[in-house]
């Protein structure tokens, strides 16, 4: 009988402090922008001003003498350029437009680019791309999503169409619940129907590091050194559309600053950048400024959410029908039409609905393309049932907690598979309510709320709710392949036990912030028991990690990590035989825990690092032994982890300006087991902002000709530290029961869950002056405006406040809110 | 070309530039302190803060020219053989980066901030980071690691290059 | 984010300076502390030919008293202006909104000569100069003149300085004894001002003697308030009545995405009465 091996925590757990800082912290980073190769090229784009126009002519002719320029390029120069590409098609009947590099003919957004410049210093490929002279025969373009689906204006005309795909998941034909038609006509009829339409506003990821590309053409091997989060899935789409051979590319991401899925895509930048070096045989460095990154870079969000909330009249819910509009933007990014279809499975969120249906159009229009962005679909799906739980609550005049707890999964009931068909292992929701309850110290608010809106102060308080949560460890492959995504979801691991007894980690997760080195240390060092200090993380280098699929939705951990703790394994199966040899015992009685193998009923004993040793010589190992103990492992999830929480926020809303502040936030996430509390801690702290943020400050804005108008950090409004307070965090610990270290993501979820906190604290402030939304974000004049209009109309739904509002659409129809006709 | 003489962490270099060239592409590309990095493009972010005798500015926002005849200190000159700084000590303690590309600007500003104010208050501390941006942090750990810095490292920064007579 | 060529002259006298200005011709802008030129540079909204910095030029710099004024040179930094004893003593308003303007790295670079010459209607240092009743000291190559500040804002990122002209020197009347507040509304901390009043009191048993009000972000210009001075004054300190409601006559505020017109003019007002209620110490 085998015994039985044990990896005592030791690490795992512990806030350990980065091994990533020294080297960020002293100025000792390698950024993409600071590589310099001998004989490098620099590269200026020259970019369409226009939202759409047709390319009738590029003069390059005297941009090509100007000093120290090297070549100008225009698209049709670049033969072999290579595409942007779209990974899943929603289905078959998607219309998805070409997406080149470097425009030939045509362009459908402001920021395309129309022309590379290829000069000796970064200053004269400035200087020249403006000596490009480009003519363009301007042509009408389609702003708006809602206009874009008559199909007018053509953003792609030889598509026909700006529609792009079409996608639902409705329970009742899928055999997870009921008819959503049926649960409304029957709450029309003698329940509550909440009908609402929530925008969802566009983003700029603004990641602090703006996107550079080094390649090096020269050798055998095309190097391409790039700020991305996906180095594996560029060098195979690279490989893909160009036609080189994939074993010619080597894409390394060396440190990269930030990138909340902005730097998930193949960008035309890294292709153009990869043609002109191709085209002049010398290294080249393309580095955007943050003006181009505000535009060309894609943006997040962007929906219409269209949302028919059905409930009994004690508010437990009965059905819920979700019609989304999401604007792509011009093209189909590598997610595209992806993004908002993954909050198919998170409107339903925490709650036990019986009938569901998610309708999702996407649609193509002339602005910088849409993709995946902190979050991505599942913030838009919890703003959207968190918000309306919260209308439900005040339509049955119940705390907006009741409603929820009412609704909700209980803990009792895990696995649960929701109506979406989401089976969740695990869970508890009300553990994680009654922390955040404490913390809070939600009565108190509420009472002090209750004495403002008494007292008729002028600034007035509200508690906002958010119980959410969020599908993570994107993804099981089988899932992928079924919903028509190109690739799988499985993430790779190596570990190579070195002669010193110092261990490398390899691993395909590619870190830019997350503190992979650090957490990778704790897990492995855990399970080989060896030191923290004796493991190197090695990542983010295609040709040292030849097998990844790179870091997004929240997947290195539940992904990667196990993928790590099976390489160490698949290590320590092969030391036990090593070790059993030179212990002269049977691999059966060797007992492995914390590094060291024992043999059972004795005192002899060797560490794993002395196994690996003398694997490494060689020199006495068993018959037909393999002298190395390095081992390689895929894991491959067969389902998604399901990290979940409850946020509260207060928030005081001075009534005279409509200047918000936030006076209180507490988030209770329960993420499962905790590597690091340190690192957890941090995301959530980050997470949060940028969920706070989307709620009050950020719009990426477009004037009527299709111009970013938030174009530069001086108008896309980045919150400071002076603009924020310290939010109070904790955690609850339901591990998860797929993976064996039992953790379920955490890099999304402040993000998800803040908005709503946010948008429902600062609409319960003003809930009694008859205002039941604003759109987001909630800038001073709109919160003012809001006031205004329900001060001159008391009771009535707030125009001003709803501006977002389609002419005739559901909430511009007072009656059309709640059919017991109950102020709104 | 104009000649400049700068001294940039404690060392002179002289070097004929464009007057053009803003003093973090002088840092970065002429003297090699690829530390200090470039966030955006209209001094907003701080991510190139360096101190320019001894106070705090925006090296995006500086021509190289204009700090011809003065001493610049930039992330990588504060480190003291090998040690970390109190300040770089104290956002490694207290996990106060994440990605790290704003970390150099926001130590810099953090420094000028502590040197005018030894004992800020967490809204001073807030305030003197005003024109800082980080994406990572929600700024709440940077806050505290400079709060706890102020609090131990005593008179350490004030060690560093004063200002000089000719601001 | 690089700037177009120029050439760059570092003259160490004001008489230096005029002439280079005089050879440069019209495609000449003169560096003062960079803080708003530079950005304009690197964005290439403006490529001159030639930069005339006045840095080395002594002369420009530094705050001193003058009888009944302070002088302070056009090249004085923002942040020297907010640590000056002197500034807090008899021209606090100045201080105060000179304290508001960006963030510390700016502050640090940033000049009271360049910002008034960049005459940006939403920058922090325009109001209180008007509120302060300064005088512009201009000097050109017909000599030195005096503009009073209420000329000297002539329309968007437009001065009473010409061609071929360098601001000297601010002279502020002695404020001694008055309480001033400046009051900047936005969304996030590091924006420019959406709206900020500057008022400067002058209380005298109870009663104020004397107002002043200045306007930021609220025309093409700076702009003063006059009706609320009007109104202000002669009123008592304890109860200033609705004389705050008249902060938006006359102006022309402009609409963008923080804010319509109507807007503004509302935030005029309540700024206005929330300036003059922090002034009185309320």
């Amino acid at each position: 009988m085998t015994a039985v091996d044990d990896h005592p925590a030791l690490e795992i757990g512990k806030a350990r402090r980065r091994k990533e800082d020294q080297r960020l912290l002293t100025g000792r980073t390698r950024w993409t922008d600071n590589i310099q190769l001998p004989g490098m090229l620099h590269l200026a784009m020259v970019r369409s001003p226009f939202a759409h126009a047709r390319i009738t002519s590029v003069d390059t002719s005297v941009a090509t003498q100007a000093p120290g320029v090297i070549g100008v390029f225009t698209g049709s120069d670049l033969d072999g350029q290579g595409l942007i590409a779209n990974a899943w098609p929603l289905n078959e009947e998607q219309k998805t437009p070409d997406h080149l590099p470097v425009a030939v003919d045509h362009v459908a957004c402001a920021g395309e680019i129309v022309a590379v410049v290829a000069a000796r210093s970064a200053a004269a490929a400035r200087d020249a791309a403006e000596l490009v002279d480009v003519d363009y025969e301007e042509l009408p373009a389609v702003l708006d999503a809602r206009e874009a689906l008559t199909d007018a204006v053509l953003v792609h005309p030889e598509l026909g169409t700006n529609r792009s795909a079409f996608w639902q998941l409705d329970s009742a034909e899928a055999g997870t619940g009921g008819d959503v038609e049926a649960a409304i006509t029957t709450a029309r009829a003698e329940g509550i129907l909440i009908e609402r339409e929530y925008r969802q506003q566009r983003l700029v990821p603004a990641f602090m590091e703006p996107r550079s590309t080094v390649v090096d053409p020269t050798g055998e091997q095309i190097v391409m050194w790039t700020a991305t989060q996906i180095p594996h899935i560029l060098r195979f789409l690279i490989a893909a559309t160009t036609g080189i051979s994939e074993a010619k590319v080597r894409v390394i991401a060396p440190d990269v600053g930030g990138g909340f899925g902005g730097k998930l895509q193949t960008t035309p930048e890294e292709f153009a950048t990869l043609a002109v070096a191709r085209r002049t045989g010398r290294p080249c460095k393309y580095t955007e400024t943050r003006s181009e990154t505000m535009v060309s870079c894609h943006h997040g969000r962007d929906q219409w959410q269209t949302l028919t909330l059905a409930a009994t009249k004690d508010g437990t819910v009965t059905g819920l029908k979700v019609d989304l509009l999401a604007d792509l933007g011009a093209y189909v990014a590598i997610l595209g039409g992806g993004v908002p279809v993954l909050g198919a499975w998170m409107f339903n969120a925490i709650y036990k609905f019986p009938a569901y249906q998610f309708n999702c159009q996407t649609v193509l229009t002339n602005k910088t393309w849409v993709d995946a962005y902190r979050g991505a679909g599942r913030p838009e799906a919890t703003y959207a049932i968190e918000r309306l739980m919260d209308e439900l609550a005040a339509e049955v005049g119940v705390d907006p907690l009741v409603i929820r707890e009412k609704n909700w999964i209980t803990h009792e009931e895990f696995p649960f598979t929701s109506v979406a068909g989401m089976t969740y292992d695990s869970g508890n929701y009300e553990a994680a309510t009654a922390r955040a309850r404490e913390l809070f110290g939600y009565d108190e608010l509420r009472a002090e709320q209750r004495r403002r809106r008494e007292g008729g102060d002028t600034v007035q308080l509200g508690i906002g709710v958010s119980t959410f949560t969020e599908m993570c460890g994107l993804a099981p492959s089988r899932i992928l392949g079924a919903l028509n995504y190109g690739a799988g979801g499985w993430e790779h691991a190596s570990i190579r036990m070195l002669a010193t007894g110092k261990v490398e980690v390899l691993s395909g997760a590619t870190p830019h912030g997350q503190g992979h080195e650090t957490a990778w240390s704790q897990i492995v060092a855990d399970r080989l028991g060896v030191a923290f200090e004796d493991i190197e993380v090695l990542q983010g280098d295609t040709q040292i990690v030849s097998r990844g699929l790179d870091t997004y939705g929240s997947r290195s951990l539940v992904i990667g990590g196990e993928a790590l703790v099976k390489a160490a394994d698949r290590v320590i199966e092969k030391a036990r035989h090593v070790a059993a040899h030179l212990l002269e015992a049977s691999a059966d009685d060797l007992r492995f825990s914390a590094g060291q193998f024992t043999v059972a009923g004795t005192d002899k004993g060797i560490s794993i690092g002395d196994v690996a040793n003398a694997a490494w010589r060689g020199h006495n190992l068993f018959d037909g032994a393999e002298p190395s103990l390095d081992s390689d492992a895929t894991f491959d999830a067969d389902t998604f982890s399901f990290p979940h929480g409850t946020h509260l926020c207060a928030m005081e809303v001075d009534t005279e300006t409509g200047a918000t502040r936030m006076r209180k936030y507490v988030a209770v996430d329960d993420i499962g087991t905790i590597i690091n509390p340190l690192i957890v801690e941090g995301q959530e702290h980050g997470g949060i902002l940028q969920g706070v943020a989307q709620a009050l400050w950020e719009e990426a804005e477009f004037d009527d000709s299709g111009t970013l108008v938030t174009g530069s950090f001086v108008d896309y409004t980045l919150p400071t530290a002076a603009d924020t307070i310290n939010f109070v965090t904790d955690n609850t610990v339901t591990p998860a029961t797929t993976n064996t270290l039992g953790t379920k993501g955490v890099g999304e979820a402040g993000c998800i869950a803040s908005t709503p906190a946010v948008v429902n604290a600062v609409v319960d402030a003003l809930r009694h002056l008859g205002i039941n939304d604003i759109q987001m974000p909630l800038t001073p004049q709109r919160v003012w405006k809001a006031v205004q209009s329900a001060g001159t109309d008391p009771g009535g739904p707030s125009q001003e406040a709803q501006p977002h509002f389609a002419e005739g659409a559901l909430n511009q129809d007072p009656s059309a809110g709640a059919t017991d006709g109950a102020a709104q | 070309m104009t000649r400049v003489h700068v001294t940039v962490d404690g060392v002179q270099y002289s070097d004929d530039i464009e007057p053009r060239m803003l003093l973090v592409h002088y840092l970065r590309e002429v003297v090699g302190k690829v530390g200090t990095v470039i966030g955006c493009d209209t001094s907003n972010c701080g991510a190139c803060t360096v101190h320019l005798d001894g106070a705090s500015v925006k090296s995006c926002n500086v021509l190289a020219v204009q700090a011809d005849g003065h001493e610049v200190t930039t992330i990588e000159g504060i480190a003291v053989d090998g040690e970390l700084h109190p300040m770089q000590q104290a956002f490694h303690e207290h996990h106060a980066l994440q990605c790290g590309y704003c970390t150099p600007g926001m130590i810099m500003q953090a420094l000028d901030l502590v040197r005018e104010n030894p004992t800020p208050s967490e809204e001073e501390i807030r305030l003197g980071l005003e024109g800082n941006l980080c994406r990572c942090t929600g700024y709440q750990n940077i806050v505290k690691a400079v709060a706890a810095c102020a609090s131990t490292m005593e008179t350490s920064t004030t060690a560093r290059p004063e200002r000089s007579a000719a601001r | 984010m690089i700037p177009a060529a120029f050439d760059y002259l570092a003259p160490t006298s004001v008489e230096e300076a005029l002439a280079a200005l005089a050879e440069g011709g019209e495609d000449t802008k003169v560096l003062g502390g960079g803080q708003s030129l530079l950005p304009i540079l690197r964005m290439r909204l403006n490529a001159p030919e030639r930069v005339v910095d006045l840095r080395r030029i002594d002369e420009l710099r530094g705050i001193r008293e003058e009888g009944d004024h302070l002088v302070i040179g056009a090249m004085t930094r923002y942040s020297d202006i907010v640590t000056s004893p002197v500034v807090r003593l008899h021209a606090a308003l100045l201080a105060q909104a000179v304290e508001e303007v960006a963030d510390p790295q700016i502050r640090h670079r940033g000049t009271i000569g360049g910002a008034l010459v960049h005459a940006d209607p939403a920058g922090d240092v325009g109001a209180p100069v008007l509120a302060l009743e300064a005088d512009l000291v201009i000097r050109g190559p017909g000599g030195e003149h005096t503009v009073p500040s209420n000329e000297f804002f002539v329309d968007l990122f437009e001065t009473a300085v010409g061609e071929g002209e360098l601001l000297t020197a601010v002279r502020i009347p002695k404020h001694t004894g008055w309480v001033s507040h400046y009051e900047k509304f936005v969304r996030v901390k590091h924006q420019w001002s959406i709206v900020a009043v500057a008022v400067a009191l002058q209380v005298e048993a109870g009663t104020i003697a004397a107002a002043r009000v200045g306007l930021t972000n609220m025309g093409s210009t700076p702009l003063r308030a006059r009706a609320v001075e009007t109104a202000l004054q002669g009123r008592p300190a304890s109860d200033v009545g609705d004389a705050c409601e008249r902060a938006a006559e006359g102006t022309n505020p402009p609409s963008d995405l923080n804010g319509d017109a109507d807007y503004r003019r509302h935030l005029a007002r309540v700024l206005t009465r929330r300036a003059v209620t922090t002034a009185l110490g309320d």
